[in-house]
């Protein structure tokens, strides 16, 4: 791998971005990428991620104004140019592949006119049904001579987003931006076309700038990794370097945060929260977070020093901190727990849906058992009836046939007819912590219903109470007061932990529950979940599609494919020697460090 | 000013309310000030602005200005009534037809159907035809016609919050459907319900004037603003003031209660849409 770059198809220098109202976005960012080469640009939500990654298609979201710096793209400056001389250069010499190609795509427009409208903007001469079809091809969608008069929503996401990556690559331009193309997508999906893009480099030479949260991600394909932290890059260099031996504490942070099926670790997460736009501090803007921050380190902005070829890190102590590495040990301890009695035990669970199919149920004669203290992972792709499962088991859903017995009686189907001392036992805290709090409660109401409810508390009693939970899950008692809409995801995760824990349950059902977080705060609110696991002796079962998470939490993993539970096993076993073939498919298919990582 | 009265730190929330208040002040009030009999002419048919009469008298020798402030107090209270009640009506229907996803719903739904294909002016005057006219007709005709449309508005958004997960957490806790509805759905579809009801009152303010206007609901000598666009528009061009002042005082309103109504829509939308998320740093 090349240390510098040579003879770069995109330069940045010292790009800055201010907001309209004059707080910076995006400070003195500068970087280089090679002809044929992927750049990886990592950040957390807020970072200037996007934002710079925009900027190389010479375009700024509304409220967002260039204060200074310059952006080449195989030889053409950007910045500066007007409308229509940008709109010329878009498409052929630099494409953009967005994040979510549901929203992307027109709905009315058959996927093969959007591309040849691509087509009939630079190339006209070209603009035809064959190379339409050509394009499909090109991303694995030609077997149907008919695909290109499909409309995107008979096609499914993974799909979807080939045909953005058509419509990317049509007109054959030398630099592509992708905006974490994959995320959204499940694993097998995001495999298949990371698989895509790399193929799609090494025949065209093409040059690409992929921007995503998830470093692991980004590990598997990048030759170089720019990660950005409060609008600056912190540290950036060539992929292997940065991911084995990150030099600055964030990047190690990030490093540490994400779970990883084949080394298996107790996770760290980064303490406290990414600093929004107007909140940066004085010096390094992660030194709040920072457990290596000294003094000097808010005194100003460190520079960005090279520690190696092509490897720079903006971290006043980047030298006395090589080789302090973060703690990184082993896995979970396995707990024997054969011969007790069952908490929870499904047997022969099946659910239809009302006007689905009834030879595909969404649940099928599925059974397995959870035993006090353990936590169990249900693991699958979308769509694979995992969420159905733990939503029969809360109570929110009707089984079509099967028993649930909880403490070996069986429960009812709805919530409703439960005992209050069974509702109170089994909780639940859902995938989306935007839509799983009343925006017009406080923290302190959603936390006290619960108590109330289901134990019967006094408002007196509940409020004491809720102190109480919120130190629990490590959040200031100053949230009580607040609402929702002024929380960060990971808090409101939080507290929406809390008020499942408020009851004092003895199950806890965790429905894909960081899906919607950033890696590090996943990490946090894992470690969490983890500590409580073993302090309340709670039993969990965790629902999630991320097999480096079932590493990380779970004692035992259940897999399901199309509504039927195809492995099932303690977590070392499965993970390490998976019996069944598309248990195999799934753990081929997830993200990975490199070995060197941090071991 | 904090919480509830939020929305009138706006431009348009503060000049909404205050255009409101004055509507609602000179039909409450009005009946007070009129300098004359409302109902007794004082001089010449349909004469100009004079020194006894500020807005000149209408076509019958009345004071416009004195049938101007007895006029409002009707038309308001029949437009409020008719409103309350179609919210009332449609929003039980909604909330029902969108918390039970159970069979209830498409019944509901497809008799709504029916209801929003009768055009609404027709459907009141047909009502008028068969019942007669009188104050209970009126506001039972114009609920009935808006009623169909709330319940569509209250049903969408019940729909949407009902999955969310504060709604589920509820019902996983076993409580009962109508706290279920009253603490974690209602407050979370206030917003859409409350800029349409500012819509749905100008409308009915605007169909009882229609009807008022058409001679088929109050009925003469009462002083009403529509009634008296009415009787005054054939002699526009002798005392213009007996038809725009009337007209004024009704388009007033309705721009008013628009106005507020969005603001308040805004102030709502807010705290849960917000600009900056404020952060804690977890201790």
């Amino acid at each position: 791998m090349s240390s510098a770059v040579r003879d770069p198809v995109i330069r940045v220098e010292g790009l800055s971005l201010d907001l309209a109202s004059g707080e910076p976005v995006v400070e003195d960012v500068s970087f280089a990428v090679g002809q044929g080469e992927i750049m990886g640009l990592v950040g957390e939500s807020g970072s200037g991620k996007t934002t710079t990654a925009l900027a190389l298609l010479g375009y700024t979201r509304a409220g967002i104004a260039v204060r200074g710096g310059s952006v080449q793209v195989a030889g053409n400056e950007l910045i500066g140019r007007d409308g229509s001389a940008l709109r010329g250069l878009r498409g052929k010499v630099m494409s953009y592949v967005p994040q979510d190609p549901g929203g992307a795509l027109n709905p009315s427009l058959r996927v093969g006119d959007a591309i040849l409208d691509v087509l009939r903007a630079h190339r006209s001469t070209e603009a035809s049904e064959d190379s339409v079809r050509a394009a499909l091809r090109r991303v694995e969608l030609g077997a149907d001579p008919e695909f290109g008069r499909r409309y995107p929503h008979q096609l499914s996401g993974g799909q979807q987003q080939r045909v953005t990556i058509a419509m990317a690559c049509v007109c054959g331009p030398p630099v592509a931006v992708l905006d974490e193309p994959t995320t959204g997508l499940d694993v097998l999906t995001q495999d298949r076309i990371l698989a895509e893009l790399t193929r799609l480099r090494d025949e065209d030479g093409m040059t690409m700038v992929y921007v995503s949260h998830d470093l692991a991600v980004v590990a598997g394909m990048a030759d170089r990794i720019t990660v950005m932290y409060a609008g600056r890059v912190v540290e950036s260099g060539p992929a292997a370097e940065v991911i084995e031996r990150p030099r600055h504490p964030y990047t190690r942070a990030l490093v540490a945060a994400i779970p990883d099926v084949h080394n298996p670790r107790a996770l760290q997460g980064i303490p406290g929260v990414s600093v929004g736009v107007g909140e940066w501090p004085d010096g390094c803007a992660f030194a709040p977070r920072c457990v290596h921050a000294q003094d000097r380190c808010l005194e100003a902005v460190p520079s960005l020093d090279a520690v190696g070829p092509g490897h720079g890190v903006r971290c006043v102590r980047w030298e006395e901190l090589v080789g302090h590495q973060p703690r990184a040990d082993g896995g979970r301890a396995a707990t024997d727990a054969t011969g007790v009695e069952p908490l929870l035990g499904v047997e022969g669970l099946s659910v239809v849906y009302r006007g689905g199919r009834l030879d595909r149920p969404a649940v099928d004669d599925v059974s397995f058992a959870i035993e006090p203290g353990r936590c169990v992972a249900l693991v699958g792709e979308s769509g694979s009836g995992k969420t159905t499962i733990g939503r029969c088991i809360a109570g929110l859903h009707q089984p079509t046939a099967g028993v649930i017995r909880f403490d070996g009686v069986p429960l009812p189907g709805a919530a409703r007819s439960r005992s209050l001392d069974q509702r109170r036992r089994i909780q639940i805290v859902f995938q989306n912590p935007y839509e799983s709090l009343n925006p017009r409660r406080r923290v302190a109401e959603e936390i006290e219903r619960p108590l109330r409810v289901l134990r019967k508390l006094g408002q007196a009693d509940a409020r004491r109470e809720v102190g109480e939970l919120l130190e629990r899950v490590r959040l200031p008692t100053r949230v009580m007061d607040r609402f929702p809409g002024e929380l960060s995801g990971g808090e409101r995760q939080r507290v929406a932990i809390a008020r499942a824990l408020a009851p004092k349950p003895e199950l806890l059902v965790c429905d894909e529950v960081t899906s919607a977080l950033d890696v590090s705060v996943q990490a946090a609110v894992l470690e969490l979940l983890t500590e409580l696991q073993r302090e309340l002796h709670l039993s969990m079962l965790f629902i999630t599609h991320n097999l480096g998470v079932v590493a990380c939490v779970a004692d035992t993993v259940l897999v399901m494919d199309r509504g039927r539970l195809c492995e099932s096993g303690p977590v070392a076993r499965v993970l390490s020697d998976p019996a069944d073939e598309y248990t195999r498919r799934l753990l081929a298919a997830a993200p990975r460090l490199p070995h060197g990582a941090l071991s | 000013m904090s919480g509830r009265l939020r929305f009138l730190r706006s431009p348009g929330g503060a000049v909404g309310v205050a255009i409101v208040l004055f509507v609602l002040a000179v039909a409450l009030f009005g009946p007070y000030l009129a300098p004359h009999d409302p109902t007794a002419p004082i001089g010449p048919d349909a004469a100009p602005p004079s020194s006894t009469a500020p807005l000149g008298t209408d076509e019958l020798g009345r004071d416009v200005l004195s049938r101007l402030l007895y006029g409002g107090r009707s038309v308001i209270a029949l437009a409020l009534l008719a409103t309350l009640l179609a919210y009332a009506v449609g929003m039980s229907i909604g909330l029902l037809a969108g918390y039970s996803r159970s069979k209830v719903d498409p019944v509901l739904m497809r008799s709504v159907d029916v209801m929003l294909a009768f055009p609404p002016l027709l459907f009141l005057l047909v009502l008028i035809a068969g019942a007669g006219t009188s104050t209970a007709v009126l506001i039972i005709g114009v609920a009935a016609i808006q009623a169909p449309a709330v319940s569509r508005v209250v049903r969408t958004s019940t729909l949407e919050v009902s999955v969310r997960g504060y709604v589920e957490a509820a019902v996983a806790r076993g409580e009962r459907p109508v706290a279920v509805i009253r603490r974690e759905v209602l407050p979370n579809i206030l917003a859409p319900v409350i800029v349409d009801s500012g819509l749905r009152f100008t409308y009915s303010i605007l169909i009882i004037a229609s009807v008022n206007y058409l001679g088929l609901g109050l009925q003469p000598p009462s002083s009403d603003w529509a009634l008296m666009v009415s009787e005054n528009r054939e002699y526009i061009n002798l005392n213009l003031w007996a038809v725009v002042a009337p007209a004024a005082m009704i388009a007033l309103l309705t721009i008013g209660v628009n106005l507020t109504g969005d603001a308040i829509a805004r102030s709502l939308g807010r705290s849960y849409v917000p600009r900056a998320v404020r952060t804690v740093t977890p201790s």
